[in-house]
């Protein structure tokens, strides 16, 4: 019968939804640690983990790839969510605000259990980015910071058979870089959309970002100033195309081609050129450390507080950060260990391209230790495009800077002046909502 | 008074009722209502780390807002699609309906459902065969407009073409929609009225203008108001193509709630942007039914 | 020869137009679909090309093998099947208690319901979020199909369509005294059977199209639509055009083949809500 046909369609989809939907929770064999990482590396650690679950029986992992672009929003919409990860990747610069939160474990007493030299195997620089308020958050993962990544040929083709080591030096190559011939290119890409070249810039000169226990910006400081013009002097000389890099439809092709000739970026891409550009181009292209600091960066894994499996999840932890799963770990993906014990493996001591790294990571600087600070480099970056797409002058762009700063910092100062006495060196307590 | 038939009809008009009453209530009233309170507290990531931490600042975040220079840049991005878009997207659908109803067409059918298939394309999925075609150096756009001998546009990476970019792409999405609703509305004019203009000599301007255009009338406020309650909510071409860039200049209204609300967990800051939305749209609307009204009296 | 010229170039005018805009709306799509077949590499070349060199499905395998697509399809279909039958049965109950009944406070409430029509579904998510998290429903399949289940749009519908039916047949079903529920439920609803088609394929395509919500409640990949999963896969592989069309293409094709069969009903539901309106 013709009539009966759609409600019975709909009876059958509705029980077939609820059935599907309903009938999936099954687990309860052996504790599952839900483990959360991101881009490359959530697709690549599944590799260290049958060894992990071999040692312990009891425990299996369960991966979960988020990317980059929204790892963020997710993991703060999973807290809000209450539907946390046990363990967690997560970029160094935001710890403060998951501490805010309340969403990590500390690690400290679990950290008494190893030995002294274990802890200061890491380096330094970045492991401070894990500790807050005397506590640590985290364990540092593998280790990130930002150094010249360039095409060797090319810059010998100007003169420069090493790579310069001041930024005069680097000016000039630069310079010649851009009139190497007639087609149209640039001496380097500064992706518009990305805050940390400026950010080094400025702590290369002394800048402190924010002022008074980072309680405001301080965006017109002279040295962030003088920082944030020789920033912007690369777009106006056209050494820099005024771009995101989510316009460069391919960026290693554009390298491989000698649009650009010099990147400033990170270790991953370490691998991303070795995979992604020509044969041909293998032996032209090296890394070089900045003249001066660079980011302390890295990822961190850390403990959800409220993970009702702590006790395993932490065994996921130290198994991670043993040195052996961090050269391995190098090997699958690259990712420069934060242990140095780690590097003394061949495959790490013998990557030319590492060791600009390993120099560049003993100068080492972070950004203000501050759950608002995504934020603030999120309108930094906007203030920067702005400007290097010259619709605002530099002193406008830092005075709104400022003025907008301030803003996102006045929860900051009523907390700070609600919950903590104003006797300076104190660090900042829990506060009286702690139950 | 009631008798039992009628009091046994209002029963059983609630129980039909109530399922769908109390979803909408439950998911839709209580929580615009709730926006309306978060929108005159802080709520934030400290505020959801513990409610101590939670202020009632009574229109701050109102106040805030219309001091801040991003979100006077997404009011002016957002009218700008709206303005831009929505007239040009009612155009063209309704060129494109004059053009598929018209008599001499043959297969109506054929060009209507091809117009027609941008629409049920999936948004995120068109967006970004989009962000491909409008490439500055790969993009086929580019290279049908040089064989006209224009200089490539470095479309959504240049601050000025990036919203006429996503304008481009929105209409192309859409007006298949309108473009249905147009010709039904065309298809309810007498063709009485056509044939007596022509034996009075009127062209087809005169006819387009005379006939075609008053019938249409309510149609078109129709039109006209969906398309602006529509383009004014903007959210997911620029979030996919631009994330809001370049120089923030396809930031929209929904974009920044979107960032405030889920990026930065301002909910509070959030939601007053929100209502500051619906405010614009409430407008809108009855901007347009008394221009409608007036025109007609 | 007058009478000939005086339709001929009308006519190519016409042609000329209809074509031209046929152009312009289809070859995107086609794009789409070219580019999803090329080798990898070949759709940033100048100038662009049309059609691929040589046919590959490489960039479908990868996506079905590496990146779990069937997962997506599968959840992005049971989503909105869900969404659509459990939706179709409550606003067609309300739109027929609107349509049907006499009761205090119906107009009212009725129109109360269309001026709600313009507040913005953004204005409520946040608050709905915090809401749903109440309920247990973030991170669940429920989370995405709660908030669809009732649509002021879809009762409106619905009711316009039976206003046109009349009293005398539900009259005559109660004059042999069939109960309520089984007046709706064999009567009417197969009555309402083309709205009811309508209706359905605009709830289908809605919720398949859906981004935004899905994209904030949905925290386990596991879970992901198509569409969150192809904008996740656009942060991670948006160097691979072709992998990204050929994940267009897997996101699109359901639907239009949906449409393509079923756009009688579809166009009818337009103008049934355009007209009324």
């Amino acid at each position: 019968m013709r009539t009966l046909t759609i409600r019975h369609c709909l009876l059958l989809i509705i029980f077939a939804a609820v059935g599907l939907i309903g009938c999936h929770a099954p687990s309860d064999q052996p504790v599952v640690v839900e483990f959360w990482a991101m881009g490359q590396e959530g697709e690549q650690v599944k590799a260290l983990l049958p060894e992990f679950e071999r040692r312990h029986p009891g425990i299996r992992v369960r991966v979960q790839q988020i990317p980059w672009s929204a790892a963020h929003e997710k993991l703060l919409t999973a807290y809000a969510g209450d539907a946390m990860p046990d363990v967690f990747q997560l970029g160094n610069t935001w710890i403060p605000e998951f501490v805010a939160l309340r969403a990590l474990e500390p690690l400290d007493a679990r950290l008494q259990g190893w030995p002294a030299a274990a802890v200061n195997d890491y380096f330094p620089g970045i492991l401070a980015t894990n500790r807050l308020n005397g506590q640590t958050w985290a364990l540092p993962w593998y280790v990130d910071t930002r150094l010249f990544f360039y095409r060797s040929d090319l810059l010998k083709a100007v003169g420069y058979p090493e790579p310069p080591t001041t930024w005069d030096d680097w000016l000039q190559a630069m310079a010649r870089l851009k009139t190497l011939d007639e087609t149209e290119r640039y001496a380097i890409l500064l992706p518009v959309n990305e805050w940390q070249f400026l950010v080094i810039l400025a702590l290369q000169r002394g800048a402190t970002l924010l002022r008074d226990r980072d309680q405001y910006g301080d965006f017109q400081n002279p040295r962030f100033k003088e920082a944030f013009r020789f920033y912007l002097s690369l777009f106006a000389e056209e050494l820099a195309p005024p771009m995101s890099n989510t316009q460069m439809a391919n960026l290693y092709q554009e390298f491989a081609n000698g649009y650009f000739a010099v990147y400033i970026t990170g270790p991953w891409n370490i691998g991303e050129f070795r995979r992604r550009l020509p044969a041909g181009l293998q032996d032209q292209w090296m890394t070089a450390p900045l003249p001066g600091a660079s980011l302390a960066g890295g990822a961190s894994l850390a403990l959800s507080r409220t993970s009702p499996r702590q006790d395993a999840a932490w065994k996921l932890l130290e198994y991670l950060a043993e040195p052996e799963q961090q050269a391995q770990f190098y090997q699958i993906t690259g990712d420069l260990p934060a242990r140095q014990s780690a590097w003394k493996i061949p495959a790490l001591a013998g990557n030319r391209y590492a060791q600009a790294f390993r120099q560049q990571l003993q100068n080492v600087q972070a950004t203000p230790p501050i759950p608002e600070w995504e934020r603030i480099a999120s309108r930094l970056t906007y203030y920067a495009e702005m400007t290097a797409r010259q619709q605002m002058s530099v002193d406008e762009a830092l005075a709104a800077l400022d003025r907008e700063v301030d803003r996102i910092l006045e929860k900051r100062r009523w907390l700070l002046e609600r919950e903590q006495p104003p006797s300076p060196p104190a660090p900042l307590p829990e506060g009286e909502g702690q139950r | 008074m009631m008798n039992g038939l009628e009091r046994h009809a209002a029963f059983s008009a609630w129980v039909f009722l109530t399922p769908a009453l109390l979803l909408i209530a439950v998911f839709f009233f209580l929580p615009v209502l709730a926006a309306l309170l978060l929108s005159f507290t802080d709520f934030d990531i400290y505020a959801l780390g513990d409610l101590n931490r939670l202020r009632f600042v009574g229109f701050n975040n109102y106040l805030h807002l219309l001091q801040s220079p991003l979100f006077w840049t997404a009011i002016g991005n957002t009218f700008y699609f709206v303005i831009l878009g929505g007239p040009l997207s009612v155009a063209v659908s309704l060129g494109a309906a004059l053009l598929v109803n018209a008599r001499l067409t043959r297969f109506p059918g054929l060009f209507r459902t091809a117009f027609f298939l941008p629409v049920v394309t999936t948004l995120v999925a068109v967006a970004v065969v989009w962000r491909y075609l409008y490439h500055p150096r790969y993009g086929l756009l580019n290279y049908g407009l040089s064989l006209a001998g224009i200089e490539p546009i470095d479309w959504l990476g240049d601050p000025d073409w990036a919203m006429p970019a996503i304008i481009l792409m929105a209409v192309w999405k859409n007006f298949g929609f309108n473009m249905i609703i147009f010709i039904a509305g065309l298809q309810n004019i007498p063709p009485q009225l056509y044939e007596a203009a022509r034996i009075d000599g009127a062209q087809a301007w005169a006819q387009f203008r005379h006939i075609t255009l008053p019938l249409l009338g309510p149609t078109f406020l129709f039109v006209a108001l969906m398309t602006m309650i529509g383009y004014f909510q903007v959210f997911a071409e620029p979030y996919v193509m631009t994330q809001g860039g370049p120089a923030n200049r396809t930031l929209s209204i929904v974009l920044l709630m979107y960032e405030e609300g889920f990026r930065w967990w301002n909910m509070g800051y959030a939601s007053a942007a929100a209502f500051i939305l619906f405010v614009l749209i409430l407008a809108g609307t009855v901007l347009q039914l008394k221009l409608r009204r007036r025109a007609s009296s | 020869m007058n009478r000939f010229m005086r339709s001929f170039f009308p006519a190519l005018a016409l042609y000329g137009l209809l074509i031209f805009g046929l152009l312009l709306t289809l070859t995107p799509l086609w794009w789409m679909i070219a580019a999803s077949l090329m080798p990898s590499g070949e759709a940033n070349s100048v100038p662009p090309r049309l059609w691929p060199s040589t046919v590959t499905f490489e960039h479908y395998t990868a996506l079905f093998t590496r990146l779990d697509l069937a997962r997506y399809l599968l959840n992005s279909a049971l989503l909105a099947g869900a969404v659509t039958a459990i939706s179709l049965f409550i606003n067609s109950m309300a739109g027929y208690a609107f349509a049907k009944f006499r009761f205090q406070g119906r107009d009212p409430l009725f129109q109360g319901l269309l001026g709600a029509l313009v507040i913005p579904a953004q204005v409520a998510m946040l608050p709905l979020f915090l809401l749903l998290k109440q309920f247990g429903l973030i991170n669940t399949y429920w989370g995405v199909i709660v908030p669809g289940m009732a649509s002021i749009f879809g009762i409106f519908l619905i009711r316009q369509y039976l206003l046109a039916i009349p009293d005398s047949l539900l009259d005559a079903a109660r004059m042999d005294g069939a109960g309520e529920f089984r007046i709706y439920w064999s009567l009417v609803l197969p009555l309402c059977r083309p709205i009811l088609v309508t209706l359905a394929i605009f709830t289908f395509m809605g919720a398949w199209n859906d981004f935004m919500w899905p994209l904030i409640v949905l925290t386990d990949s596991s879970l992901y639509t198509l569409p969150v999963a192809l904008a996740n896969l656009l942060g991670e592989h948006v160097q691979d055009t072709e992998m990204m069309m050929a994940g267009s293409v897997l996101t699109v094709l359901p639907v239009m083949l949906l449409f393509v069969v079923l756009q009688k009903y579809y166009i009818a539901g337009i103008m049934l809500g355009g007209m009324k309106g």
